[in-house]
């Protein structure tokens, strides 16, 4: 059924529709929707799972990965400052091994006090383990909490929903809700395999030695390789069920383009307009999306990537004294190439400044032009 | 749209700002105002410990709440041990 709904409750109706046991969550802004709607979900008893209140993000990761380790379908969600402080968690949560599933709505790190999306909160955990899927639309949202289930449960890798602060989380939008028995089947319930069993005494997680701490890692980092294919299933089955296609990554126009964008989150839904319109100007103009961060879609880039494009990679997120953080991952990969497109890297839109058509376009300029700087990212001024 | 044309040598560092935080009159975005049954208090101070704005002063006894802060959250009314806070509607709210 087709209904109008905020990025937020696109989650929170997905995360019902999941049919998950429990969920353990802080308020911040600008999540506190998903966690409003699923509570009073809960009231009305269209969802009937437990609630976990708990006094911080830190708690609700600790519930959660309580919940799970005893086998239970778990969700929470934050933003900024309350994903940083979930930090230390969500390490414990990706080496236990718990499918645990959360969104994240990108908003900047303080210091100076702010409320607007950039990923840099969601970025600064690329080294927990967790999986990260970036959307660029509520439709988007809800069927990236059900597809991050999917591929969670089925590698023992926790996922988590990366969509815009606002721009996403704040905007209503047309939205088709499956019926519940589609989703079932898409997602049948959660079988843990090591989950807790009271009647069995057990310590998980314990002291390694370094030796099997090794091999866990090796392990770990093969399952997160796996996680491609596993995705790529889970795709082609939502596609059966759902009818909509999802990629690791999505190439708009790229075949012949000679010059493409490089964009994640809402933006990329920005780009396809741009270069609807640099198209219509007469230029050879792609965008390539990036939806999956981790696992880093790199064989699908290198096969997607032709050594004569140039390519302007749009980062609204940065590294100090660095990059951009997807041009820097973008680099690693190809790297390894004997030839190589061009990579130009661009920080725009920091701390909330709108991207738009223009403003993306000009990158575009830049780039095909010979105007980029190929060793230092580019700032470009907010488009406001 | 242009790049970003500054020299970052004479952008601020910080941000400061000369209005202190005590002009952010937070009661204006009350709904619901505490009402103390003053009879009832003990002075026990809890409400003071949980008040998350820190506008619950005790100098004078028995608590009291300036208004000009209190958003009206009720957290006070929650945690007092002898129901002695009753939260009302905000007159022309």
């Amino acid at each position: 059924m087709r209904k109008v709904l905020m990025g937020n409750h696109a989650a929170s109706v997905a995360v019902g529709l999941a049919r998950a046991d429990v969920v353990s969550a802080y308020p911040i802004t600008p999540q506190t929707q998903v966690i409003e709607l699923l509570d009073e979900l809960q009231t009305t008893g269209k969802w009937k799972g437990t609630f976990i209140r708990v006094e911080s993000e830190h708690s609700a990761m600790a519930a959660c990965l309580g919940a799970a380790t005893a086998g239970a379908r778990t969700f929470t969600a934050s933003s900024s400052q309350g994903l940083a402080y979930m930090h230390e968690m969500l390490h414990w949560v990706a080496g236990a091994r718990l499918p645990v599933v959360m969104v994240d709505i990108n908003r900047a790190l303080g210091a100076p006090w702010i409320l607007w999306t950039d990923q840099t909160d969601s970025l600064s955990q690329r080294d927990t383990g967790w999986m990260q899927f970036y959307c660029s639309s509520n439709q988007e949202i809800l069927d990236s909490v059900l597809m991050a289930y999917r591929v969670a449960e089925a590698t023992l890798l926790p996922a988590m929903v990366v969509y815009d602060g606002f721009t996403l989380s704040h905007t209503y939008e047309p939205v088709d809700v499956p019926e519940q028995k589609l989703v079932d089947k898409f997602l049948p319930p959660l079988k843990y395999e090591y989950a807790l069993d009271p009647k069995k005494a057990q310590a998980i997680s314990s002291l390694a030695l370094p030796k099997p701490f090794m091999r866990m890692r090796a392990k770990m980092d093969a399952d997160m390789h796996r996680a491609l294919d596993v995705f790529e299933e889970a795709a082609n089955e939502f596609e059966k069920i759902f009818g909509r296609r999802y990629r690791v990554i999505e190439p708009y126009q790229c075949d012949d383009a000679e010059t493409l964008l490089v964009t994640s989150g809402a933006v990329a839904s920005t780009a396809q307009a741009a270069i609807d319109e640099l198209r219509k100007e007469g230029h050879k103009a792609g965008n390539l999306k990036m939806r999956a961060f981790r696992p880093f879609p790199a064989a699908a880039l290198r096969k997607t990537l032709k050594p004569a494009q140039k390519v302007a990679v749009v980062d609204r997120n940065y590294s100090q004294g660095h990059h951009g953080i997807f041009c820097e991952e973008m680099k690693s990969a190809l790297y390894s190439l004997d030839e190589r497109p061009e990579i130009y890297g661009f920080i725009a839109g920091l701390g909330g400044g709108d991207i738009t058509i223009e403003l993306l376009k000009e990158i575009w300029h830049e780039t095909h032009e010979g105007r980029a700087d190929k060793t230092n990212p580019v700032w470009m001024e907010d488009a406001r | 749209m242009p790049r970003l044309k500054i020299d970052p040598e004479k952008e601020p560092t910080i941000l400061i700002s000369d209005v202190p935080i005590s002009v952010n009159k937070t009661g204006t975005w009350r709904s619901i105002r505490p009402k103390i049954d003053r009879e009832k208090c003990t002075n026990c101070m809890i409400c003071w410990k949980f008040c998350p704005e820190s506008c619950v002063t005790i100098d004078s006894g028995t608590p009291v709440i300036e208004m000009d802060y209190c958003k009206g959250c009720a957290i006070c009314e929650e945690v007092c041990p002898l129901g002695c806070i009753e939260m009302e509607d905000e007159e022309g709210r």
